[in-house]
């Protein structure tokens, strides 16, 4: 086992020292010079000679039947090209990632405050905003069914979708079920074995994933009457597949080319404007251009579920688990999008790492005229690890016992089962993830003689100068899965090219992987170099010409798409070896290529690459596939339904300003296996950045809905945390191979975002002693609130 | 109307230039200057921080007639015009500050404001100067790493001089 700290200052010195640019090292990212000059291309950079500007009109009104639309208006104002409503729609009107439930433009009805009605194109922005604004709607108004109670009524209040509009997996306003029972489930008799019962109820509020480049994207009609699409997106081929039936088109005519992505977090994987602009592309026959302003952002895409969770645990005197009683509600807004798999991870994971002998699980998510949710960084497990872990602190409080220790003592390792059943065949260091970050050095406390208050709670709004001002730390840990799951034929596909190009042997790698910022790109180079032995990679760019990579979520790409590039560059090799075997009858079965050379461990380098090659070039494609999974048994929730499970263990150390309720988290450490770190530098930026997002879940990040509508579709409003709001943040790794997994390695960008939250929760509750049962914890909670455990 | 001002020390002029487009509009839409981005255009990221006349301002909340005869200079201006990065550039190269890197070409010239002015900002001051400008991927952490190591640099530099 091996481990490395990293932390702010340290950091430092390692900076200047030159790194192996081969796994393991920390070669710099091939497009961090283009972003630091200004010169990467995002997506909504993009301009084309002659283009139009698209905007959509969007519903003011969470539940309406469309009574009317009249673009006559509209279509009158000078540099307006075309205005479309559903109407104009050349081929089927629905899409969706699991379900097709979503029409591209509304169809006599808008379920969710922001759907898109119609479209203008127009030759200046402003051009287009005032064209929207002229046409006119007529509705007819509804009450939006917008709470559990009334989605769980629909004979009262209504469908969302009505029975026979929509195929969805569930029934009335369910969208998607799982339920889990393993052990004796939890009956009156199991709850008898325990000596001590917690229960809580438990809620998470809509997080958004707040990505800063706007969704945007320039399409392109091309003269085979077929259509190019540059696009920011998580997943190219996936979009192309919804897109294509829509614009009545078969899908080799549907060509997408990644642009540069400005963050995803899972906001991307579902279609934003991608339909729209081509859609408009298609009536005007010029480019078009779609750039979201960010209020339009906040309701062109999905958010975080929404959940109200009841948790009820039981354990012995001695603190050894018995039982876990839950019920899970996600609120899946107005269109399915991804949440049937949300369940299905909120159900299978919502018990947390830990070992507990009877399991009884109910996961469902609801249509709703709330916005849509879906796919977000720790898709899932979030919410679940917030009421979990909450639940582990009251039952230690309860017992007596430190924390910590009772997450210990329950702690899954390798050999232990899931609820699901599912063995746990790779290594589950959960009790040393917890030791490791208890053992971590605290900061120094609050220095009143040298005081700056841009250190405390309120920080420069100088509302305090240390009175009033209370300490506390609090622990976690969390799980999630890796890759998609239940069954899903999840794979990924590389090509890379080998040839001789000034001399100098060159690899190309060529995959669909969405590059969002974390980093692929830099990883697929390493992997190339350590595979062929060369120092040039070149990364082609990504586009639907090669086979699809999957989506960049799940902390799936570096497994798979890193998976298939391995593939790739190990088949290359054979082929350049075995090309040598047949010209110079080479007999050693050892030969690896290094420093450009084909080398034979016991007789020295036998050829140069350059040599062996000449003008020809290996080009092959490989297709990389994980194990097997199955879908979770629909009423005991057990099956082989993940890859791969990933933790991570957080302390947070925060001050509060008890009189005024403010917040300030003082450090936030965090502890995580990543099996292998193909890049550390990255792999620390991903833990840290993960970090921030969950210290944005526990204390500031919510989208207000009341009655179905919008609040906050601002970054004035929807507050995301700042360099003031968040702390340093010690990473440490651990490096315990999965034996299943390309290099050992396990996908490492979420299992922060799922596990950090509960610890600065855990920290406010042990500073005010109050019980805190909702995220994001604001001020008035902390200035009236009761104390807690209730 | 049209306007005429100075961008990284070259004239630039842009025509039809309607009352309302912000100066930002005009850099990325009008005069080829991509490289201040876009994410909110209400002042309230700092992702399209430029300079005005030497002063960091969002270019977004400046409307495009008030940069009349005047000098802006933006990320692309950073790099020196053989292209090569510019020390606090390099200094978020080398950390690893930049992950999606939509949020870096407001923080170079935020940074660059800030060691111009204090070559060895304290910890809470960089927190402090960078306090308006939003980044959704690093943590900030590597943020703060790209700071001190071009404050380093800088000071180096001033040294070996
Ligand atoms: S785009 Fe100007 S501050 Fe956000
Ligand atoms: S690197 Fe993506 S927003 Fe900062």
């Amino acid at each position: 086992m091996s481990t490395r700290t990293i932390q702010g200052q340290k950091n430092l010195q390692n900076i200047n020292q030159a790194s192996k640019d081969g796994i393991g090292g920390s070669p710099l990212r091939p497009d961090g010079n283009l972003k630091v000059k200004g010169e990467f291309a995002y997506s909504s950079d993009l301009w084309h000679e002659d283009m139009l500007w698209g905007m959509a009109l969007r519903s003011p009104h969470p539940r309406a039947n469309i009574l009317s639309v009249d673009i006559a208006d509209a279509l009158k104002v000078p540099g307006v090209y075309a205005v479309l409503t559903h109407e104009d729609i050349p081929g089927t009107k629905y899409y969706g990632l699991e379900i097709q439930d979503q029409p591209a433009l509304a169809i006599d009805k808008v379920r969710y405050h922001g759907e898109a009605i119609a479209l203008v194109a127009a030759d200046h922005p402003e051009t287009a905003r005032r064209a929207v604004k002229k046409i006119k709607v007529e509705y007819e108004v509804l009450t939006p069914i917008t709470t559990e109670e009334q989605c769980l009524d629909p004979e009262t209040h209504g469908y969302v979708h009505e029975p026979h509009e929509f195929k969805s997996h569930g029934y009335g306003n369910i969208c998607h079920e799982q339920k889990l029972v393993s052990g004796l489930g939890v009956t009156d008799e199991v709850r008898a074995l325990a000596d001590v019962i917690v229960k809580g109820s438990y809620e998470v509020g809509m997080q958004d994933q707040a990505f800063l480049g706007p969704e945007s994207g320039l399409a392109v009609p091309a003269e085979d009457g077929g259509i190019d699409l540059y696009i920011a997106t998580q997943w190219l081929h996936v979009d192309r597949q919804q897109m294509a039936p829509v614009l009545a088109l078969p899908e080799e005519k549907v060509r997408l080319t990644l642009a540069g992505v400005g963050g995803a977090f899972g906001g991307r994987e579902d279609i934003s404007m991608q339909i729209h602009a081509c859609l408009l592309a298609q009536h005007t026959g010029k480019p078009v251009k779609i750039v979201y302003a960010r209020d339009e952002s906040f309701y062109g895409h999905v958010h975080r579920h929404p959940a109200r969770m009841t948790y009820e645990h039981g354990a012995t005197r001695d603190g050894k688990l018995v039982f876990a009683d839950c019920r899970i509600v996600l609120d899946g807004g107005a269109y399915a999008s991804a949440s049937p798999a949300v369940v299905g991870n909120a159900a299978s994971l919502g018990h947390g790492p830990y070992v507990i002998p009877n399991v009884k699980m109910h996961a469902i998510a609801l249509y709703s005229n709330n916005p849509s949710c879906g796919a977000m960084r720790g898709f899932g497990a979030v919410q679940a690890a917030f009421g979990y872990e909450t639940q582990m602190d009251r039952l230690a409080a309860e017992l007596g016992m430190d924390p910590v220790e009772l997450r210990q003592l329950n702690a899954m390792s390798e050999g232990d089962f899931m609820p699901t059943g599912q063995q746990i065949d790779s290594p589950a260091p959960v009790a040393e993830l917890l030791r490791r970050v208890k053992d971590m050095p605290l900061p120094p406390p609050l220095d009143t003689e040298h005081l700056d208050v841009r250190q405390l709670p309120g920080a420069l709004s100088n509302t305090s100068h240390g009175e009033g001002i209370v300490r506390g730390v609090g622990y976690s840990v969390g799980i999630k899965n890796v890759g998609f799951s239940e069954g899903f034929d999840d794979y990924s596909t590389a090509r890379v090219r080998l040839e001789v190009i000034g001399g100098e042997p060159v690899a190309m790698v060529h995959t669909a992987m969405a590059e969002v910022g974390q980093g692929g790109v830099t990883v697929h180079a390493q992997i190339a170099r350590t595979e062929l032995g060369v120092e040039q990679v070149t990364i082609h760019p990504a586009n639907t010409e090669v086979g699809s990579a999957g989506s960049t979520s799940a902390s799936r790409q570096t497994y798979m798409t890193g998976g298939a590039v391995k593939l790739a560059a190990e088949a290359v090799k054979q082929a350049l070896i075995e090309k040598g075997r047949r010209r110079y009858g080479w007999t050693q079965h050892d030969l690896t290529l290094t420093g450009g050379k084909v080398v034979s461990p016991s007789t020295g380098a036998l050829v140069s690459m350059v040599d062996l090659l000449g003008d020809e070039a290996i080009d092959l494609t490989r297709e990389h596939h994980h194990r097997p999974t199955v879908p979770f048994d629909k009423e005991t929730g057990q099956g082989f339904g993940h890859v791969q499970y990933t933790f991570c263990a957080n302390r947070a150390v925060v001050d509060v300003d008890i009189e005024l309720g403010l917040v300030k988290v003082v450090e936030l450490t965090a502890v995580q296996d990543v099996g292998k770190a193909l890049n550390p530098l990255s792999v620390v930026g991903q833990i840290q950045g993960g970090c921030t997002q969950a210290l944005g879940l526990a204390v500031m990040e919510e989208i207000i809905v009341k009655d179905g509508k919008v609040r906050n579709a601002s970054f004035t409003d929807y507050l995301i945390p700042t360099i003031l709001d968040t702390p340093p943040i010690p990473v440490e790794i651990l490096e315990l191979p999965d034996p299943h997994a390309p290099y050992g390695l396990r996908g490492v960008g979420e299992a922060p975002t799922v596990s950090a939250t509960p610890s600065i929760v855990a920290a406010i509750r042990n500073a005010t002693g109050l019980a805190l049962n909702r995220i994001p914890v604001r001020p008035e909670h902390l200035t009236t609130e009761a104390p807690g455990p209730k | 109307m049209r306007v005429t001002f100075t961008a990284n020390g070259k004239p630039v002029e842009a025509d039809d230039v309607w009352e309302g487009e912000s100066l930002l509009y005009v850099l990325r839409e009008r005069v080829g200057l991509p490289g201040s981005k876009n994410a909110c255009e209400q002042g309230e990221c700092g992702s399209c921080t430029v300079y005005l006349d030497g002063v960091p301002v969002c270019s977004c909340l400046v409307a495009a007639g008030q940069v009349q005869d005047r000098e802006v200079r933006t990320v692309e201006g950073l790099s020196d015009e053989q292209g090569e990065l510019g020390l606090v550039q390099q200094a978020f190269v080398d950390a690893g500050a930049v992950q999606c890197g939509f949020c870096t070409p407001g923080l170079l010239v935020q940074t660059d404001a800030l060691l111009a002015k204090d070559a060895q900002p304290s910890d809470n001051d960089i927190r402090e100067a960078l306090s308006g400008n939003l980044c959704r991927c690093t943590g900030y952490e590597k943020i703060m790493d790209a700071v001190r190591l071009a404050s380093a640099r800088t000071c180096e530099r001033a040294t070996s001089e």
